[in-house]
């Protein structure tokens, strides 16, 4: 039988790793008045899962398949990888912040010597995969996770930014269900492949604000 | 590691045109440096050339090779495959320069254009290359895939450019990678894609409204241990340390002449000897 | 090879200090670190809502050095990065345990809350409480979890008192009942037989905690409180 009720667990904003303290970079674009309204936060959760979103699922799905093996011997390559697809230096951080993190909740919730094995500060979607590998999921459950995770995560940091009704957030979320789940299958078909083709789909407006983001006096969130 | 790929189209509708260029240098033994290799193919047409405004790095510099890549005919069309290869020799310096932008065109039967650059790098050497922007024309379907493969004492910069269609007219579909490998180990990897086969590129993520996307790569082996700091320098356009002795220089704009003036404002931020 | 939740070779006092917004918590964290870090060794970490405001405070005041105060950055939820979700916090803690081995006391200012917001047993080992006579003096009498349950409740800025029309003594009687007798502390940074009071009890604690005489005792969980609904219900805030 799937292990259903691991991924909910998994994917469920009140895992306790942190992740509340962040925006996903909606915060930077209605600062930048990039967002405005409900189809601009659309279109902006839209573009940030094709891209953002994917790449995520994608190191996600191949961390998951490599725990699964009980193999990480190219851990340090799915890393660099990863760091090579975000220029952003504090997107970087981010992720490897929000994977301290995730590692930090699930060594306690849920132990296991895989989570010891992911060197200092490794990126949140290596840990996402390990963590879902180790609760008995597949690395298209380890894809799906990250994915709603992060979508969630930032539209729900939209009702407190924006004047905007919470259903209509929402709906935007079921609208994007359908969208996750293709993502998450192509995130796992790219993953077991070498890590040098994972896919790496850029979004330049995301990395520029987030710089902007860091150094601005006031913020609500983290990034 | 050198990771040569030049996929090839499934569907190709007959007229279509395959192309293969070779470029290379080497390091003479007076200390200069001179073209090896000049191969052109078909609408592929490298030429040796002069100093063409400034340049980083080598800046009116006689000892250095420069070529420049000129379109022989309109293109590429949907359906054809152009390829071209660069090999800068161990100490040599290479200049590649573009004599026009690229306008990528639909071709018949809806099929797929693509183009796709591989560039190595030796040890010691230094690649200058400043590329003219691609346009997506519209209703265009291109794949653009450029791969640098640099020693671990190569230098580098490159830039990038791409315009979302001609002057009031809808962008094709285009997906353009650029990876850069240093000694093997991945430093830079970023696709931009957009089109109307996509979605949210043109949310507030991704592009948002613009015309205009581009980047600047430079890659110092000096900057091993303490690259440029991060500098949002505008706010469509940033500086940015990779995680690697490199850096990045993103930027989107309204229109081509603005994301040159940002992203030559980004280089100029790198100070000498990048500034031009 | 790493892992995050291995105890640090020294565990220091954890010590919390919560309150609603501009009751003195950051003062109350400066007036300790400027009296006792002759004694002990120190460091601080602060919860902003916005940027790192009050770390920069704390630093430009000089009362430690500036690597010794770490912010974390809660986003919009001050009270979760206490409460229910520590593990941003916890880190900060265990890092800054790492990084200063051996240290005695690491505070942790949570960011200015309400009533109900305390400290998670997970995250600290006892809490301070911070009000303010300003604030009005019937605030003690309304209790609140974090009035009635926390180690230490401090009645802040006595000196306004009379400017204010609160009578403190009253106040702090009326705490004093809310706290079945716990302690209560009048405390103005102007007067320095009321900061000596402070830095004895933290004296004292850190010798609890450190001869193993300290169990932690959690204020209780969110207490149900009103919202201003038309319906006028009674409900758990998450």
């Amino acid at each position: 039988m799937e292990r259903q009720a691991a991924l909910l667990l998994l994917a469920d904003g009140r895992l306790p790793a942190g992740g509340y303290a962040h925006s996903g970079g909606l915060e930077p674009a209605i600062t930048a008045k990039r967002v405005t309204d409900v189809a601009g936060l659309e279109n902006f959760l839209i573009g940030r899962a094709e891209t953002a979103g994917l790449i995520a699922a994608a190191f996600a799905a191949a961390a998951c398949i490599r725990a699964v093996r009980d193999d990480f011997s190219d851990l340090a390559v799915l890393e660099a990888e990863l760091d090579a697809r975000a220029p952003s230096p504090e997107l970087r951080k981010v992720s490897r912040d929000l994977g301290r993190q995730l590692r930090r909740a699930m060594s306690s919730i849920h132990p296991h010597p895989f989570f010891a094995a992911l060197g200092d500060a490794p990126h949140q979607p290596i840990v996402m995969g390990v963590a879902a590998a180790v609760m008995g999921l597949g690395p298209r459950d380890a894809a799906l996770a990250i994915l709603h995770e992060n979508n969630s995560g930032a539209a729900a940091a939209a009702a407190k930014l924006m004047r905007v009704d919470p259903f209509d957030v929402h709906a935007i979320l079921a609208r994007m269900t359908k969208r996750l789940d293709a993502l998450s299958v192509r995130a796992a078909a790219a993953a077991d492949g070498p890590p040098a083709d994972l896919p790496s789909p850029g979004a330049p407006l995301s990395d520029i604000a987030a710089e902007h983001h860091r150094r601005r006096d006031v913020r609500l969130f983290a990034s | 590691m050198y990771d040569s790929l030049h996929p090839k189209s499934a569907h190709r509708p007959i007229g279509a045109m395959s192309a293969r260029a070779v470029l290379s240098s080497a390091l003479g033994p007076n200390g200069s440096s001179h073209i090896q290799t000049l191969r052109s193919d078909g609408p592929l047409v490298l030429r040796k050339s002069n100093p063409k405004g400034s340049e980083p790095l080598t800046h009116r510099r006689p000892d250095v090779a420069r070529v420049a890549l000129a379109a022989g005919t309109a293109g590429p069309l949907g359906g054809d495959d152009y390829a071209l290869d660069v090999q800068v020799g161990a100490g040599s310096t290479m200049v590649l320069q573009e004599v026009s932008a690229m306008l990528i065109l639909p071709g018949l039967e809806g099929a797929k254009s693509q183009m796709s650059i591989t560039v190595r790098v030796e040890a010691g050497a230094t690649f200058v290359w400043l590329a003219e922007p691609i346009i997506a024309a519209h209703r265009c379907n291109h794949r653009h895939d450029v791969r640098v493969a640099l020693a671990s004492d190569a230098r580098m910069i490159s830039r990038e450019e791409t315009l979302l269609g001609r002057h009031g007219e809808p962008a094709g579909d285009l997906t353009s990678r650029l990876r850069v490998t240093r000694d093997g180990a991945p430093l830079y990897d970023q696709q931009v894609a957009f089109g109307p086969a996509r979605d949210g590129w043109n949310g507030a993520a991704v592009l948002d409204r613009n015309r205009a996307v581009g980047s600047v790569i430079a890659v110092d082996p000096g900057w091993t241990e303490a690259p440029p700091p991060a500098h949002p320098y505008h706010e469509t356009a940033a500086l940015t340390p990779l995680a690697g002795p490199g850096v990045a220089i993103g930027a989107v704009a309204t229109d081509s002449l603005s994301l040159r003036r940002l992203l030559m404002r980004g280089v100029n931020e790198l100070g000498p000897p990048w500034a031009i | 090879m790493h892992d995050d939740t291995t105890t640090p070779q020294t565990r220091a006092l954890r010590l919390g200090v919560a309150g609603p917004v501009g009751t003195g918590k950051s003062s109350v964290i400066a007036t300790i670190c400027r009296h006792l870090r002759d004694d002990f060794a120190l460091g601080v970490i602060t919860n902003d809502i916005y940027t790192d405001e009050d770390a920069r405070f704390l630093k430009s005041e000089g009362v430690l050095p500036e690597e010794r105060i770490r912010a974390v950055e809660t986003g919009s939820c001050p009270h979760t990065a206490i409460r229910d979700d520590v593990t941003m916090n916890l880190m900060a803690v265990e890092d800054m345990e790492r990084d200063f081995a051996p240290l005695d006391i690491v505070l942790v200012e949570s960011g200015g809350d309400n009533l109900t917001a305390t400290f998670s047993p997970a995250l600290v080992d006892a809490q301070l409480f911070v009000l303010d006579v300003a604030g009005g003096g019937d605030v003690a009498r309304k209790g609140g979890p974090g009035i009635s349950g926390a180690d230490l409740l401090i009645i802040n800025k006595i000196d306004l008192g009379p400017h204010v029309d609160v009578d403190v003594e009253q106040m702090v009687a009326d705490a004093e009942k809310a706290r079945d007798g716990g302690p209560v502390l009048a405390l103005s940074r102007k007067r320095a037989d009321t900061v000596e009071k402070l830095c004895d009890w933290v004296r004292k604690m850190h010798k609890t905690y450190a001869g193993g005489g300290h169990i932690p005792v959690d204020p209780g969980p969110m207490a149900p409180h009103h919202h201003a609904h038309d319906d006028g219900h009674t409900h758990n805030h998450d």
